[in-house]
């Protein structure tokens, strides 16, 4: 797993119930080591070990706990640079939800060895869209509910998600395996929103 | 003037920083983003080389110049504060020309001076990706820039732990304590000799660094021929060393180890084709094995045994006996050929 998404949850874990909670985790995941670097790869069991660890550190299921850092990510001021640029995405939230197809891109621009599932929008109707979300990283589904949800606020959109756990059991279908949530746009302009500078480099 | 209407609309639409020049070359129309760049000011109206001044291709002062330019690319500036550079292309028109103007390299600078948004740039212009992607390096370069800190930190440390000296590769001043440590708790007979070298500040000072550094490579390697495996030599400073010679307590034997490594060490090292000429003076603690010693009265007594083999006028060696406690008066030593530093007290 990308040393970035282990110390997403690591920044998460520390700046939300503090430093010695953390050392708990890393502690009960038998890691060995309390921090991850940004820039190395780890093995996957090492994640899984601490988002189980957290998770019954917490009393809390892993699926919320992941929202939660999907909204950390977006909405903490110590992680300005990703929230900028998720919002190179587009100018409005519906542009932005249509970036997404792009998302793992993106991603791969900035960091060349960063593999993120592929995400696919499928617009229903007028403000009823669905994101699937390809398998290879469990749980990413609830990652994006948090960041969707942070976007939203980001734009000051209002919508409703609903996270409808995975699409398609049956093997060899093309959605076998995704992570479906449901996104419901009420309002585009519910509230003011963050500014969105272009010039303005995140520090 | 249809045609000339179709023209400027879709320019307007795909082109936002686009200018219209009439045959006399003054801007008939702009487009959006550029009219944005100069808000206090009309562009319309105003003759194209008084507002831009055009770095490349060089002295164009008129129309017929920048059109000789079509085909080639236009490196350009805004004439008045702030001095974006852009880049643009000219098409003559029947009468006329369009040029389109683009920022180039100097986006960053622009988005920023200009308060621009992503409606400024056409859907298919690669600005805002291009924004993007410095944003994403920035973040990223940062990131590993964090890392190189922390593994230089790491890497520091590791060498502060590390046993080895590193331009002899001796042990250094850490594995001795740690080996004199072990020793003295163990028990048992072994002997400490501190050895330093004469005259090296001359070496030093007369031939250069180079010189001093491979006499002292040199010193080490004489020192491990002259000593067994299981004994330890360390270098405790500059031209300082301290060689520890587990199981062995006769004087006799020790005497002779000492004897042949200053004959070894007199004999000149040649560098660069110069031969380089130094000597040793060796203080010898015999440590019995019934002996309670601690490290630090060890090597303070080594100490004592080597300032008196310099008192005794260097080039030999002195074993630490009861009898150097109360004879040896505080240095005074001076030979003709000794440097301030060969003449300060050992330690």
């Amino acid at each position: 797993m990308h040393g970035l998404i282990n110390r997403a949850i690591q920044s998460f874990v520390c700046t939300t119930y503090g430093q010695a909670r953390w050392q708990q985790v890393t502690a009960a995941a038998g890691l060995g080591f309390s921090e991850f670097e940004a820039m190395l790869i780890y093995e996957d069991s090492q994640t899984t070990r601490v988002l189980d660890a957290l998770s019954g550190e917490l009393g809390r299921p892993p699926g919320e706990i992941l929202e939660d850092i999907g909204t950390f990510l977006v909405s903490n001021p110590q992680m300005e640079a990703l929230r900028r640029l998720l919002r190179f995405g587009g100018v409005t939230y519906v542009e932005f939800l249509h970036s997404l197809d792009d998302l793992p891109d993106r991603a791969r621009l900035a960091v060349s060895d960063l593999d993120l599932p592929v995400l696919e929008l499928r617009e229903h109707a007028a403000g009823q869209f669905s994101l699937s979300c390809q398998p290879g990283l469990p749980g990413f589904g609830f990652v994006m509910m948090g960041i969707l949800r942070a976007m939203a606020d980001d734009y000051g959109a209002l919508v409703m998600l609903e996270h409808n756990g995975v699409a398609c059991t049956i093997p060899g279908c093309a959605t076998q395996g995704c992570e479906v949530i449901s996104i419901t746009l009420i309002e585009t302009a519910f509230a003011e929103g963050r500014s969105f500078d272009l010039g303005a480099r995140a520090g | 003037m249809s045609g000339a209407q179709d023209l400027t609309m879709v320019l307007d639409g795909l082109c936002p920083m686009y200018v219209l020049l009439d045959d006399t070359g003054h801007i008939r129309s702009a487009g959006p983003t550029l009219t944005k760049l100069r808000p206090d000011q009309p562009i319309i109206g105003r003759r194209f080389l008084e507002l831009f001044e055009l770095a490349r291709p060089r002295a164009i002062t008129n129309m017929e110049g920048l059109l000789a330019a079509a085909g080639s690319k236009l490196h350009l500036s805004f004439r008045d504060a702030p001095r974006t550079g852009l880049k643009g292309v000219i098409v003559p028109l029947p009468s006329g020309a369009v040029v389109n103007l683009s920022f180039g390299i100097s986006l960053l600078d622009a988005v920023q001076d200009y308060a621009l948004t992503s409606a400024d740039f056409s859907a298919t212009d690669l600005a805002i990706e291009l924004l993007y992607l410095v944003e994403a390096k920035s973040a990223a370069m940062e990131a590993s820039r964090k890392l190189n800190t922390r593994l230089q930190g790491a890497m520091i440390a590791a060498e502060e732990q590390a046993f080895t000296d590193t331009l002899t590769g001796l042990k250094n001043r850490r594995a001795m304590d740690h080996v004199l440590a072990r020793l003295t708790t163990r028990g048992g007979s072994f002997a400490l000799m501190h050895l330093d070298l004469d005259y090296f500040k001359a070496v030093n000072d007369t031939m250069g660094h180079a010189a001093g550094d491979h006499v002292l490579q040199q010193v080490a390697r004489v020192m491990v021929e002259e000593t067994r495996d299981s004994d330890t030599i360390a270098r405790a400073g500059g031209d300082e060393f301290v060689l520890i010679l587990d199981r062995l307590g006769d004087r006799s034997a020790l005497s002779g180890i000492a004897t042949r490594l200053i004959q070894r060490l007199e004999q000149p090292i040649s560098f660069e084709g110069k031969p380089c000429r130094i000597s040793a003076s060796i203080g010898i603690v015999a440590v019995p094995g019934d002996a309670d010693a601690q490290p630090a009265q060890l090597l303070h007594q080594a100490d004592q045994a080597l300032y008196a083999a310099k008192h005794a006028g260097r080039a030999c060696h002195r074993f630490f006996g009861p009898d150097l406690v109360s004879t040896l008066a505080p240095a005074v030593d001076a030979g003709p050929q000794t440097r301030s530093r060969d003449a300060a007290p050992p330690g």
